[in-house]
This record gives structure tokens, C-alpha cells and sequence, in this order.
């Protein structure tokens, strides 16, 4: 499904990833792991297109296509979702607002009608539940004033309502409480299928405790030190990364 | 002949027409003396020294209506916030409309100043309150010698007016340029409540040059909430001053929607003569091609234990130009004061200005005073959230500068008001999802 080969990226003249080389495949989950400033995060931006990074080198596929040439929105229409770490505040756009305008963008952009109300609001309750949010909350003005559990529930719940092909979670365990992170896990597990991934991006391996991975890759200094099993995570939680970056010295 | 001068001659004239016994004869005569002194201010004034009034006072103005003109509301319903029910004073070219207006004397007067000033039963209240509060200083002294018409609202103590209450001015180009002086007094007593939403609204290409002054007193524990639509014609420009004196207890906010004109120029000035009194001082401005916005505040906090709070927010297109001046003045005698004020403002164009100076003048040692400036442009990262989620860039754009905007709007309390700003904002703004419009 998403397919990294020898990425090359940065900001103006400094590189922060240096070769990144990664392939997911549908119904897998994958589990990027590194110390801070790793590049962790630039990653995940520079899948879902932020501007600001600049690619000098190799390809980014989805399904076979470069994606390498689109803007962010167009990324997102393709099926490419990112959770963020600090979503942005909008005062005067409800929730339910929000993510109509999103789907209907999307619906747009694919040539199609905006989706009927009843379906919207059938879907709305659905996922809703799924995320355990009460209607007060869809009312309100999208992230204003909210916790930061329930920033990271509400980008699950647009994740919900999107359903993305490739869901990147970006630290999406940060700031949580073990009961909004048993919720938000719960949701992202309930949304995996086998046509759809996800790539989950944590500097802890508490997060991949709920959500389990297939793959787990350790990222430090912009490059992938080792691949392996769901077990290397613990290792991980166990060691620390410096015998890791010891052996790529 | 400049129209300094042409003003000083027509006010012999209008002098002339005046009954000597009025109580605001003597008034008139001091106020045009000061003008006479102090003349239109000039760029070397430290209070105007980025807004010029030279490209108006060029112009050759009409300072009096020769026809007076009709309206069918039909045509002018737009102007109105027409889906509740207020109490409307309309003037059409300076000239009160009774047709377009519904006015009271039911336990609160709701009614022209000319009848106030010439009726017996107000000359009691007028010599009160009439120019009492607005400071001696060349404009307002210009709009008190000329001191006719505008609204007047009285509320007694102890009552709370059943309705909002309209002040329209509308201007018709009947003239090619015409010269407006409305004069408005709101006196709200001790335990009031009143609503009041002001506009001024050309109707034609013809030039209008507005020189308006309100007086607003607000007794103790009277609430006052004053919202100024400005989003006028680009051949309109407008000096607003507004001047407003709070007793104890008293809660006024003053929000101003400068969406349009040529040159907007507001003198937002309050004079805190009580304690636990709270001020609010709230704008959106919203303007582009070469329009021109300045807004000059104060807050005299002259007693302990009041607070004031100012929120101003600014886009800026084109070669639009912005100004805020917002000075706060905190006396000696002014402790436990709680003063907060902020200025944010996003320039869209390169050719975009903003002039922003707050000032804080703290005599007092015991005070909470809180000042922020930002002047920038739209947050990178918050684009790239709205895009990744599918939402277009342009749109994107759009949302982030409702958002910013729109926050000034939550202590807006009337919802139809505050839903017609919000459409306006975003209409504005060019936002078309998100929300029903």
C-alpha cells in the first residue's frame, strides 16, 4: 500500500531523514519507534505533504502511484490520514461542522454528490459511539478549549469518519491517561480491516501494548537501525535506544 | 474655500436659527471657538500620525441637506437587523426619518436629540449630560457646535429597554458630497439594561464625510452593550468618537465591525468614575484595497477595583492599512486594577500595513495590566492540518481567518447580531464550508 524508497528529506539545507526505506502492506499495522529528534515526526509530515520539507531525494507510492507531486489535500483524498500531536483550534466551527466539510471536500474532489444528511448524521452516531463521545462534545467548536484526551479522541474520531487508507498516528499517545488511551486504541483497532494500515509513530512502546503491531521499526538519525517483530518494541522499553545507536556508529 | 472655513461661516448661519434659550446654546458658541483654535488635526498631532483626513477635506461637502429624500424600507431593509424587533431612529441624510423609524416614550425615551433639545420637559436632563462627557478636543468641540440631530435614549432608573435599539444614518448622494454631524446621547441610570446596534450606510457613489460623536453614561449597575457596524460604501468615511462615562458597578462593551469605507477613524474613549466597574472594548476589522482603519482607544481607569478588556483583531488585503492605538491609563488612586488588552493582526498582502502602539501609563503600584501585540501572518501548521484533512487550500486559508476572527464575536449577546456578523465575516472571508451559511 505505502511504499518508502530511499527517502530523502529535509528543511532548507539541513537532512533530516537520510534513506528511509519502508513498505506497508494492507492490513498490517506498522510501528515506528525512536529517540527525540530521531525525525520520527518529520516523516509522518513529509507522507501527508507538509510544504515546508522538502524531498531531495527518492519516492513516496501509494498503491503503486507517486504521491511526491501532491498537495496535502490532495494526499488526503487519496486515503493518506494524519492524527496530530497539537491539532489546531478553529473558535466558530463545530466538530460535526468540521468533518462534514472534510468529507464532502473529499466526496468532491472524487467527482461525487455531498453525502446525504441522514447518512452523515447515521455515520456521525456511529463512530461517535464507537469513540464513546457525547453529542455536547460534537457541538462545540472544533478543539477549542479542549483536554488533550480529548484532542486525540476527536482526531480519531475525523479518522473514524474518513476512513483512510493509511492512518498515521503521530505521538497520538502523548498527554493521555490510561483511560483515554484504552478508548483511543480501542477505535483505531476497530477500524482496522484488511484493506486498510496504519502507522503508528511513539517514542514509548505503551501505546503498541493496545495497538498491536505486525512490524516495528526503529528510527535514530533519520535512519532505519532495525526492523522487527512486535517483540523489539519491548526490547526497546527495556534497553533504550543508545545500544542502537552504538551499533550504528 | 477650505472646509474649516466654510464651516466656521455656516456656523454664524446656523447660529443665527438658534433659540438663544436653549440649553445648549452657550455650549455650541464655546465648542466653535475650540474648533476655530484647534482646526482639523494634522499628521503632527502624536494621535493621528497615521491617518491623514487631507484627501477628505478636499472635497467640496454639503453641510446641509437642500432636499430631503424617501425611502422605502424595502429598499434600505438590509441595513437593518430586521429579524427581531427593535426600536429604529433612522436619519436619512441627517434628517430624522419617521417614517422608517418606530420610536417610544413608554418608561423609556427612545427618540431624536432635536426633540430633546427643544422640548421643555428633557432641557433638565440635557443640561445633565449633554456634552459632559466627550472631551474638549477639536473634532467633538465641531460636532457640538453643530449639535442637532442624532438619537437620543433615555433610560430611567431601575428600567430595561423591552427591545434593542437601531441608530441608522443613511446617506442618499442627493448631494454630490455631503458633511454628517449625528450627535447621539445615551444616558442609561442606576439598574438599567439597554441594547443598542449603530450604522452608518451610504447609498450612492457620492462622496459622505461623517464627523459623529455619541455620549454614553452609564449609571451604577447599568448594563450597556453598543455594537458599531461599519461597513460602509468606499466613498464613505467616518470619524466615530464615542465617549462613555461609567459609574460603579456598571458593565458597557463597545464592538466595532469596521468591514468597510474609505477612511474609518474611531475614538473609542471610556472614563471609569467608580469601582467594579468593567469596560469592553472588542473590534474585527476586515478590509482591503486601499481602505483605511484606525482605531484610537482609551481607558481611564481612574478609581480602584475596575477591570477593562479590549480584544481588537485585524485582516489586512491588499494595500489596506490598519491602525491600532490603544492607550490605558492607570491613576494612582486606580489600585487592584485589571487591565487587559490585545492586538492581533494578520497582514494577507505584502502591500498590507498595520501601525499598532499600545500604550500603558500605570501610576498605581497594585495593578494587573496585560498588554500582547502579534502582527503575522497565518499559522503554517494550522493550514497543513485543514489540508490534511482534505480540505483545499484556498478553503483552508479561508477557515483559519474566520477562526481567527470570530473569537471576538463570543461576547456578542444578541444571536440574531451575532449570526449576521458571522455570515458577514465569512462572506467576507470567502469561507464557504464548515458551517451553514
Amino acid at each position: 500500500m505505502l511504499s518508502v524508497k530511499n527517502l530523502h528529506a529535509g528543511i532548507e539545507e539541513k537532512e533530516i531523514l537520510k534513506g528511509i526505506n519502508l513498505d506497508i502492506k494492507a492490513g498490517e499495522v506498522h510501528a515506528i519507534m525512536g529517540p527525540n529528534g530521531s525525525g520520527k515526526s518529520t516523516l509522518s509530515a513529509v507522507i501527508a505533504g507538509k510544504e515546508e520539507y522538502e524531498v531531495n531525494k527518492g519516492e513516496i507510492e501509494l498503491d503503486g502511484n507517486s504521491i511526491l507531486e501532491m498537495d496535502p489535500e490532495e494526499r488526503a483524498h487519496e486515503g493518506i490520514f494524519l492524527s496530530f500531536q497539537y491539532p489546531v483550534e478553529i473558535p466558530g466551527v463545530s466538530v460535526t461542522n468540521f468533518i462534514k466539510a472534510a468529507i464532502n471536500q473529499t466526496r468532491k474532489a472524487k467527482g461525487l454528490e455531498d453525502m446525504p444528511a441522514s447518512d452523515m448524521l447515521k455515520k456521525i452516531k456511529e463512530k461517535s459511539e464507537l469513540l464513546e463521545i457525547d453529542r455536547k462534545f460534537l457541538s462545540r467548536s472544533l478543539n477549542v478549549g479542549f483536554s488533550g484526551g480529548e484532542k486525540k479522541r476527536n482526531e480519531i474520531f475525523q479518522m473514524a469518519m474518513l476512513e483512510p487508507k493509511l492512518a498515521i498516528l503521530d505521538e497520538t499517545d502523548s498527554g493521555l491517561d490510561i483511560d483515554a488511551l484504552r478508548i483511543v486504541a480501542n477505535g483505531v483497532n476497530k477500524l482496522r480491516s484488511e484493506d486498510n494500515a496504519v502507522l503508528v509513530i511513539t517514542h514509548y512502546q505503551r501505546l503498541l501494548e493496545y495497538i498491536v503491531p505486525d512490524v516495528v521499526h526503529v528510527l535514530v538519525d533519520g535512519k532505519i537501525v532495525k526492523t522487527g517483530g512486535k517483540e523489539l518494541a519491548l526490547e526497546l522499553e527495556e534497553k533504550g535506544y543508545d545500544w542502537l545507536k552504538a551499533e550504528t556508529v | 474655500m477650505s472646509l474649516k472655513d466654510k464651516l466656521l461661516s455656516s456656523h454664524i448661519v446656523f447660529q443665527e436659527s438658534l433659540d438663544p434659550d436653549s440649553p445648549i446654546y452657550d455650549v455650541r458658541s464655546e465648542a466653535i471657538k475650540t474648533f476655530e483654535a484647534e482646526g482639523f488635526p494634522t499628521k503632527r498631532d502624536e494621535n493621528w500620525k497615521y491617518t491623514s483626513l487631507n484627501s477628505l477635506l478636499k472635497k467640496e461637502y454639503s453641510i446641509r441637506t437642500k432636499t430631503e429624500s424617501a425611502l422605502d424600507f424595502k429598499d434600505v431593509k438590509q441595513y437593518f437587523i430586521h429579524d427581531i424587533d427593535t426600536y429604529n431612529i433612522v436619519f436619512i441624510d441627517g434628517v430624522f426619518s419617521s417614517y422608517l423609524s418606530s420610536t417610544t416614550h413608554e418608561g423609556i425615551d427612545v427618540c431624536t436629540m432635536n426633540s430633546a433639545i427643544n422640548k421643555p420637559k428633557y432641557k433638565q436632563i440635557i443640561e445633565v449630560y449633554f456634552n459632559k462627557i466627550a472631551k474638549d478636543e477639536s473634532l467633538n468641540a465641531l460636532n457640538t457646535a453643530f449639535a442637532k440631530e442624532g438619537a437620543y435614549v433615555y433610560i430611567p432608573k431601575g428600567k430595561v429597554a423591552d427591545k434593542p435599539i437601531q441608530i441608522v444614518h443613511l446617506s442618499t448622494g442627493a448631494e454630490e458630497a455631503m458633511f454628517l454631524q449625528p450627535r447621539n446621547l445615551i444616558i442609561a441610570e442606576e439598574n438599567t439594561e439597554v441594547q443598542i446596534i449603530e450604522r452608518h450606510q451610504s447609498l450612492s457613489s457620492n462622496a459622505v464625510f461623517t464627523n459623529s460623536v455619541t455620549e454614553i453614561y452609564a449609571g451604577k449597575h447599568a448594563n450597556v452593550d453598543y455594537y458599531k457596524i461599519q461597513n460602509d460604501r468606499l466613498e464613505a468615511s467616518l470619524i466615530d468618537n464615542t465617549e462613555i462615562e461609567q459609574h460603579d458597578n456598571s458593565v458597557v462593551s463597545v464592538h466595532t465591525f469596521s468591514f468597510g469605507g474609505d477612511i474609518v477613524r474611531n475614538n473609542l474613549n471610556f472614563y471609569q468614575k467608580g469601582e467594579h466597574i468593567d469596560s469592553i472594548l472588542k473590534g474585527v476589522t476586515i478590509i482591503e484595497g486601499k481602505q483605511h482603519v484606525d482605531h484610537n482607544t482609551l481607558v481611564h481607569h481612574i478609581t480602584p477595583n475596575c477591570e477593562s478588556h479590549q480584544d481588537y483583531k485585524g485582516i489586512f488585503a491588499e494595500k489596506s492599512t490598519g491602525v491600532f492605538n490603544g492607550k490605558v491609563v492607570v491613576e494612582k488612586e486606580a489600585q487592584k486594577t485589571n487591565a487587559y488588552q490585545s492586538n492581533n493582526n494578520i497582514l494577507i498582502d505584502d502591500q498590507a500595513t498595520i501601525n499598532s502602539k499600545p500604550q500603558l501609563e500605570i501610576f498605581a503600584d497594585d495593578v494587573r495590566c496585560s498588554h500582547g501585540c502579534t502582527i503575522g501572518q497565518l499559522d503554517e501548521s494550522a493550514l497543513f492540518y485543514l489540508q490534511s484533512r482534505g480540505i483545499a487550500k484556498k478553503e483552508a486559508r479561508a477557515l483559519l481567518m474566520y477562526a481567527f476572527a470570530n473569537t471576538v464575536l463570543s461576547s456578542v449577546r444578541l444571536p440574531q447580531l451575532k449570526q449576521r456578523i458571522t455570515k458577514q465575516i465569512a462572506k467576507k472571508i470567502g469561507v464557504s464550508i464548515g458551517f451553514e451559511i
